[in-house]
């Protein structure tokens, strides 16, 4: 049975499947609703843990960081500028190896003051390690959020699972929850055992020398390779039990097409519709829809675009002085293919501008006639 | 009890404090009354130089180094965890500098204090960022040279306790190792109240207040007996008590043996003595008669 909820709700809602013991917050538009529904839920005492309301999101994170060292299941949520404030506490809880999950809302990043999607607050934490998920719609959020745990503990990294501001985070959808025992036979009780015992006690987080630093880097690199076959036993796993799933790479009709549009996010919504409409009209186009940022699918990107002459990418996001996000990292990953495709960057739907599909039509029709890739990005905008 | 106490060392020796450390004498004495069923968290500051680099550990309790403005929520998770998993036997215990409590974790503190998660926390007052080599905080007092004040710092030291209080926290005290059984007996009475605790310590430090390595206890006694650093408690931020009577010793029988306040002249130790005087007589206003 289906459940009409806001996908702010949705998650939420997985945060309670997965018997999450200490929430930690802090309120931020548009985030803001999953904080007040884990309140209801703490009120009412269906949510099984601790509530800690704290005066920023850079203590939430703290918060987070030191009850996973002690040895629960800890969440928080935040957006945009909570998370550029907690970009300290980002390193800091992947350095400390705690399976943090946390959900961003993306929104745009001040200055000018706004409120609506735009993946530049999440993608401008790349480097931050911690895995990172882009979902579509509520359903994959709730999802995600569950897998998010069983990964983020396997591997001791944490885990960040993001949804479009406004769209995905307050569209009202029909979701279907899974039932508590689905969740618990998929999701093992937090196992992770205290860092913090008094019978054998340890300095975590000493000061260390420049080898023992670099080593314990590469060390955090390989383990976040290693992710890669986890992210995907999770996946078939959680399909298995629950009954749905999601590739870290989706390919729509990618086998014929003479190009083929590259999406995350909400947006990738509408460019299922779009592409159906091009195929009707006879454009073999076909979609793309990256959900994994970190650890990259490079292997997965290159199988499917290998033959793909012409590729156009769609960025709600800028990195200024270079281009669209997601289209540096597919041309990256791309490179070492025998046959170099022709990739065309655009940045569209920018602060949760308006991206429709007769406007994701234009732009596919305009990246099949280029006939080499530009460095620059083009802008797609409504005024204009 | 208390005998017991003294004999049991949670610190190792061989740490590497300087010479004469009164950071390093004040975090002995409070884990000797917590005893082994305590969780430190530290943060960058002197102490996390003298908890010493990996694979060495100077404490033999659990220790997390945590980052700098974050002593208070590190603590307060670590408590909220413990509370979930019914291992509240254990303290969740954090020192913090003063750089790291009057200033970049001024807000953190707050934020756990108003929550009143269950913790204790000392900050250990050397009155300067002493760690990365003697600069101005907003502990440091007024007139005091430093490496970023070197003609004598224009503003005043920020008055933590009443900030503390201002908070109704269910205890806060002041205390230093120049009267070490009254900091052991506040750090006994705070382990066993609920809720945040806050132990603003003096914490005299060789090395940055100018002085020779054996005069960190007498340093502190001093602090006491001149009433600059008076020693009480405040229960629920409200009820005011004085733990020890100070002697009233004329200032300058603090400040003449540091070099931080050599060039202090007469009128300035006579403005100096005359705050000092004035905020005891706002002290002892404020305990409204109760009695030592």
């Amino acid at each position: 049975m289906k459940t009409l909820l806001q996908g702010n709700y949705a998650v939420a809602e997985a945060v309670r499947l997965a018997r999450v013991q200490l929430v930690a917050a802090y309120p931020i538009t548009p985030q803001t609703p999953i904080y007040e529904k884990l309140s209801d839920m703490e009120n009412e005492g269906i949510l099984p843990g601790v509530m800690m309301r704290t005066e920023s999101e850079h203590s939430a994170m703290a918060a987070c960081i030191a009850a996973s060292l002690t040895g629960v299941r800890t969440f928080t949520a935040t957006a945009s500028q909570g998370l550029a404030l907690m970009h300290e506490m980002l390193h800091f809880a992947s350095g400390n190896r705690v399976p943090i999950v946390m959900c961003n809302v993306n929104r745009v990043v001040a200055v000018p003051w706004a409120f609506g999607s735009d993946q530049s607050d999440s993608l401008s934490q790349r480097d931050t390690g911690w895995l990172q998920f882009y979902c579509e719609d509520a359903q994959e959020a709730l999802d995600t959020v569950i897998q998010a745990y069983r990964i983020a503990e396997q591997a001791l990294l944490p885990v960040m699972v993001a949804i479009d501001g406004f769209f995905t985070s307050h569209f009202i959808e029909p979701i279907e929850i899974p039932d508590q025992a689905s969740v618990d036979a998929f999701l093992p009780a937090f196992s992770i055992p205290t860092r913090f015992n008094e019978a054998d006690p340890a300095y975590i987080a000493n000061v260390v020398n420049p080898e023992q630093y670099m080593g314990y880097r590469q060390k955090s690199f390989e383990d976040m390779e290693n992710t890669r076959p986890l992210i995907k036993e999770a996946n078939e796993e959680y399909q298995r039990i629950i009954g749905r799933g999601y590739e870290a790479v989706e390919s729509v009709n990618t086998d014929d097409a003479d190009i083929v549009l590259v999406t995350s996010g909400a947006m990738t919504s509408t460019a299922r519709v779009t592409i159906q409409s091009l195929r009707e009209k006879g454009v073999k186009a076909g979609l793309l829809k990256m959900k994994l940022l970190r650890p990259f699918p490079t292997r997965e990107v290159q199988e499917i675009l290998k033959n793909t002459r012409k590729i156009a990418v769609l960025d709600r996001n800028i990195s200024l002085g270079k281009g669209g996000i997601w289209c540096q990292e597919l041309k990256a990953a791309l490179y070492p293919l025998e046959n170099r495709p022709i990739i065309t960057g655009y940045i569209a739907g920018i602060c949760g501008a308006d991206v429709s599909p007769d406007m994701i039509e234009d732009m596919v029709v305009k990246a099949l006639e280029r006939e080499r890739s530009d460095d620059l990005p083009i802008w797609v905008r409504r005024d204009q | 009890m208390i005998a017991s106490e003294e004999q049991q060392e949670y610190m190792r020796s061989g740490h590497m404090a300087c010479p004469g450390c009164g950071e390093a004498s004040t975090m002995r004495l409070v884990l000797k009354v917590l005893g082994e069923k305590t969780i430190v968290v530290i943060v960058p500051s002197c102490v996390g130089v003298i908890s010493a680099t990996f694979p060495n550990s100077t404490f033999k309790v659990p220790c997390f180094h945590s980052a700098f403005e974050i002593a208070a929520p590190t603590a307060a998770g670590i408590a909220n965890a413990l509370r979930v998993q019914g291992r509240e036997d254990v303290t969740a215990l954090a020192f913090a500098g003063d750089g790291g409590t009057f200033d970049i974790g001024l807000q953190s503190l707050s934020g756990a204090a108003d929550r009143n998660d269950n913790f204790i926390y000392v900050c250990l007052d050397n009155e300067a960022y002493m760690n990365t080599g003697i600069q101005s905080s907003s502990s440091t007092p007024q007139g005091v040279w430093t490496m970023t004040t070197p003609g004598g710092r224009q503003g005043r030291k920020k008055k933590f306790m009443q900030i503390i209080a201002a908070h109704r926290m269910p205890y806060a005290a002041t205390a230093s190792i120049g009267h070490p059984h009254d900091l052991m007996a506040k750090i006994r009475k705070a382990k066993n109240i609920k809720g945040t605790k806050f132990i603003h310590t003096l914490t005299p430090c060789p090395t940055g207040w100018r002085m020779p390595e054996n005069l960190s206890a007498k340093a502190a006694m001093l602090a006491v007996e001149t009433k600059l650093f008076p020693l009480y408690e405040v229960i629920d931020g409200t009820e005011y008590r004085i733990t020890h009577q100070p002697l009233g010793l004329p200032v300058q029988e603090f400040t003449k043996i540091q070099g931080r306040y050599r060039h202090f002249t007469e009128e300035d130790t006579a403005i100096l003595q005359r705050e000092v005087d004035d905020e005891w007589e706002q002290l002892v206003a404020k305990t409204k008669g109760c009695k030592l």
